[in-house]
């Protein structure tokens, strides 16, 4: 089971003197499982890139098959495609319309055709997945608070069983303490069997969660690698206006003033371990 | 009336909301700034952190006169918020960059989008350009002038509606998560045009951020929790309260929190440290 990318082409505004090409040539091979963070700068295609897996937008020219189907085949069902690779948008009150929070998640199931009772028995399952506190079940989706609104719309996502979740910048705009709670969510959903792409801006947030980072540029895929491999790669990130975590930075900056630390480390964890094997605390006890 | 050297200045500010149901019923009040009271001097570079909900923008607003008191005062360079007359005048003083830079951005060409608050103020056609000028070199945009905001990158764009607001001849910039949406090189241009204002042009800016590491260069940092003013100190000592800021859901840079780490390990380390170069000088004494 996967998803595999051959050779997409998008264009935006084809023969318009506007034409923009947003995906170049994309081939790119999502594995059953992966965890991926998907970075790139405003502009750099990674929206048009999941638009596409999901089959929002069609390629210009190019493949995607899904479990060894050819999405674009005259008899391939893609309204139910959508409901195998759920895309959860970028701004939560942009996907959330019904007058309560139960009705909104009860949504997408309906929408398969599946009965009521069906539908609100996934819907159960669904918000208690995302540990929406019950009181709120029933009130209006636009009186929650921000963190509350991306688990609603992650909810009704999450009731269409999904096999492949991707989430587009899910924690702009959240205090830290927010962003975690999302992420730990989504942590959770990848170990309960799901693949998770992961569109972020938060270098330490993809650092943090993810098993594999796909970055991209100019609608080109430039790097494809573990977190550790990509993040050495920091001043190749930095002129595609990224940037690689704090900490590996630092422990860049350590290194060069004669500490023996590992450079590759992309967590404050990771970072505290290596500094704690160079300069040893002990040593301070009785002094 | 003037203050002393006092730009901004709320007197035991409360802002009270009333909650209503779908019928338009009162259902309670939500008090969402409690007895703020805060001086703000001309020239400084305030920082306020909060949660999602803490009041942050609620506060913000009514230092341009977009909302008022519901008790207490607000006095911006001497003149009151709650007198009418002096609302025009106010906003020209205060000015306001917002999250989303689509939504504040209204010109097909940079420099119409930039003349457009003067134009407003009713400057004389000659000025408005010499201020369009000025402010497109102040913030480093004077290369896009003659281009259209929808293609400029998020940092770009950011830029375009602080030169808006610059135009304008401001006393302060408040800055409104203006740094949530954007790649990690959209967010240091932000930033740095933010600093420079403040340094150059001794524009007080009020920064406005979920990014713990874009205050360190604060004169001050306010923590707002539940409508009140809970922390106030100069970065190094609110970052020293590790603990205290995560009960407000917050964090802090992620060198302080390494540097945290280690000290419990049993480094001996001293809090507050924000930067890479006070870390590896820490370090570099303990060897």
């Amino acid at each position: 089971m996967s998803i595999i990318l051959n050779h997409v082409n998008y264009i935006y505004g084809k023969d318009t003197p506007l034409e923009i090409k947003a995906l170049d040539d994309i081939c790119l091979t999502i594995n059953d499982g992966d965890f991926i963070g998907l970075i790139g700068h405003t502009g750099s295609g990674k929206s048009t890139l999941v638009q596409h897996l999901n089959g929002l937008l069609k390629a210009n020219n190019g493949e995607i098959l899904y479990n060894g189907r050819d999405i674009y085949d005259g008899d391939y069902n893609l309204v139910k495609h959508r409901f195998k690779v759920g895309l959860v948008f970028q701004y939560p009150e942009h996907q959330l319309f019904e007058e309560n929070v139960f009705k909104d998640v009860c949504f997408g199931p309906l929408n398969m055709g599946l009965d009521k009772k069906e539908a609100e028995l996934r819907a159960f399952t669904a918000l208690r997945e995302v540990q929406l506190e019950t009181e709120y079940y029933y009130v209006s989706p636009f009186d929650l608070s921000g963190g509350q609104k991306r688990r609603v719309a992650i909810a009704g996502v999450l009731a269409m069983k999904p096999d492949v979740l991707i989430l587009d910048e899910q924690t702009a705009g959240l205090d830290p303490k927010g962003r975690d709670e999302i992420l730990d969510l989504i942590s959770e959903l990848h170990k309960s069997g799901k693949t998770i792409i992961l569109v972020s801006h938060s270098m330490e947030d993809v650092a943090n969660y993810v098993n594999r980072i796909v970055v991209m540029n100019k609608g080109r895929i430039m790097m494809d690698d573990i977190p550790s491999k990509v993040f050495a790669r920091y001043r190749e990130l930095e002129t595609m206006s990224l940037a690689a975590p704090q900490v590996t930075y630092i422990m860049q900056r350590l290194y060069e003033a004669g500490f023996d630390v590992d450079t590759s480390v992309t967590t404050v964890d990771e970072a505290k371990r290596s500094i704690l094997s160079v300069v040893r605390p002990g040593e301070f006890y009785g002094a | 009336m003037k203050i002393g050297q006092e730009l901004i200045q709320t007197k035991q500010l409360s802002f009270e909301y009333i909650r209503r149901d779908d019928d338009g019923n009162a259902e309670g009040v939500t008090r969402a700034v409690d007895n703020v009271t805060l001086n703000v001097e001309k020239g400084e570079f305030i920082a306020i952190l909060g949660a999602n909900g803490s009041g942050k923008s609620t506060l913000a607003k009514h230092i341009n006169a977009i909302l008022y008191p519901t008790e207490g005062k607000v006095y911006v360079d001497g003149e009151d918020t709650s007198v009418e007359e002096n609302i025009i005048s106010i906003r020209q003083k205060a000015g306001m960059v917002f999250q989303n830079p689509d939504n504040q951005i209204i010109g097909n060409v940079v420099e119409e989008d930039v003349g457009f608050g003067p134009e407003n103020m009713g400057v004389p056609t000659k000025e408005i350009w010499e201020r369009v000028d000025e402010a497109l070199k102040t913030l480093g945009i004077e290369e896009f002038r003659k281009h259209s905001p929808n293609k400029l990158s998020g940092g770009q764009k950011q830029r375009v509606a602080i030169a808006g607001v610059v135009a304008m001849h401001p006393q302060c910039i408040i800055l409104d998560e203006s740094t949530a949406m954007l790649d990690p090189k959209g967010r240091k241009e932000v930033i740095r045009a933010a600093r420079a204002l403040n340094d150059v042009e001794k524009i007080t800016i009020i920064l406005i951020t979920h990014y713990m590491e874009e205050v360190i260069y604060a004169d001050r940092v306010l923590v707002m929790d539940k409508g009140r003013l809970v922390m106030q100190g100069t970065p190094k000592q609110v970052f020293s309260m590790v603990e205290e800021l995560e009960s407000y859901r917050l964090s802090v840079p992620q060198v302080t929190i390494l540097a945290h780490e280690l000290r419990k390990a049993g480094l001996p380390l001293p809090e507050g440290i924000l930067t890479e170069d006070e870390l590896l000088h820490e370090l570099q004494k303990i060897r």
